[in-house]
């Protein structure tokens, strides 16, 4: 039973493990050691930090509003497929 | 692989996963009919509602199949396969998986006939690239701290992280991955959809997925830590 020594997991390895832990995939275990590591670690506390800034700045690439020439296509198509 | 044979049938709703940020999938499922229906009444209002909210994405999205002076036309191609399907729409997936189905199975059969219907998997990946370079790990015989930091991250700058060349080196990275972490990356994090929906869409594993994004955020990470350390490297 590990007394919260980050000898537990390696940075090498907590790298790794960082998706599973953000999609909440790791066993009850693995994510004690995860976070028990965390604690201990400012590295890879920054390194999380740092995938999740990465994560918010994609959010930003937005798609923007369609075009008025491609929603027009598009309304063409429907006013085509509407009269059968 | 006709399109009107679209998905239907093989895309039972994972209940499972129960939707997180859909809010119920009962109502979510309720207000997919309702706007099933009222585009299949002629509702133009209804039909510009879909198309404003993924038709972009789903250009994207065939550009992974097909070259990108075509994703256009097969996405196009795409509104005419719902709209012929629409009165077969059940409810059992989400409207918004069924619509990418086709459009996959669209861009899929146009990627065929030009030669480029690869299918989506991790096996087209490089194996085993770590997600952080090895030098900057110990060695694993070190004394005291193998697989340590050789030194830590440095946190990033507010001021970096907010501007604009931060974001266009974020895009630059994400066009760069390859065709697999970037098209999961875009659906999940740009797209905002959940595992469950890209699983199914792209038809590959949680865990498949789970790789690939992995994959793909490390290397994004990767790409913006010199320039938002503060340009020290």
């Amino acid at each position: 039973m590990s007394t919260g020594s980050t000898q537990d997991l390696a940075c090498k390895e907590v790298v790794e493990l960082v998706t599973d832990y953000l999609e909440q995939a790791l066993s009850h275990d693995e994510r004690t050691r995860f976070e028990q590591h965390l604690a201990l670690c400012g590295g890879c506390k920054e390194y999380l930090r740092e995938i999740r800034s990465a994560i918010d700045l994609s959010r930003k690439l937005s798609r923007g509003t369609l075009a008025g020439n491609v929603r027009d296509d598009l309304l063409n198509l429907f006013r085509k497929w509407k009269a059968g | 692989m006709a399109m009107d044979s679209a998905p239907v049938e093989s895309m039972a709703p994972g209940e499972r996963h129960s939707s997180e940020n859909l809010g119920t999938p009962r109502s979510g499922r309720t207000e997919d009919l309702r706007l099933a229906a009222a585009i299949q009444a002629g509702d133009e209002k209804a039909f510009l509602s879909l198309v404003e909210r993924h038709h972009k994405a789903m250009v994207r999205l065939a550009g992974a199949y097909v070259p990108p002076g075509v994703a256009e036309e097969v996405t196009q191609e795409a509104w005419i396969g719902v709209l012929k399907g629409l009165h077969k729409f059940e409810g059992r997936s989400t409207l918004k998986a069924w619509i990418f189905r086709i459009l996959i199975n669209c861009a899929q059969f146009r990627g065929a006939r030009e030669a480029r219907a690869v299918p989506f998997s991790a096996l087209e990946e490089e194996s085993q690239e770590p997600a952080v370079g090895k030098e900057r790990f110990l060695e694993a015989d070190h004394s005291r701290w193998p697989g340590h930091w050789v030194s830590y991250p440095q946190p990033w700058s507010e001021e970096r992280l907010l501007s604009e060349e931060t974001l266009a080196m974020v895009a630059k990275a994400m066009d760069g991955l390859p065709r697999a972490q970037r098209e999961v990356m875009r659906l999940r994090d740009v797209e905002g959809w959940t595992s469950a929906e890209v699983c199914e869409a792209l038809e590959i594993s949680e865990v498949n997925q789970r790789v690939l994004l992995h994959r793909a955020r490390s290397k994004v990470r990767q790409a913006i830590e010199p320039y938002v350390s503060g340009g020290t490297r």
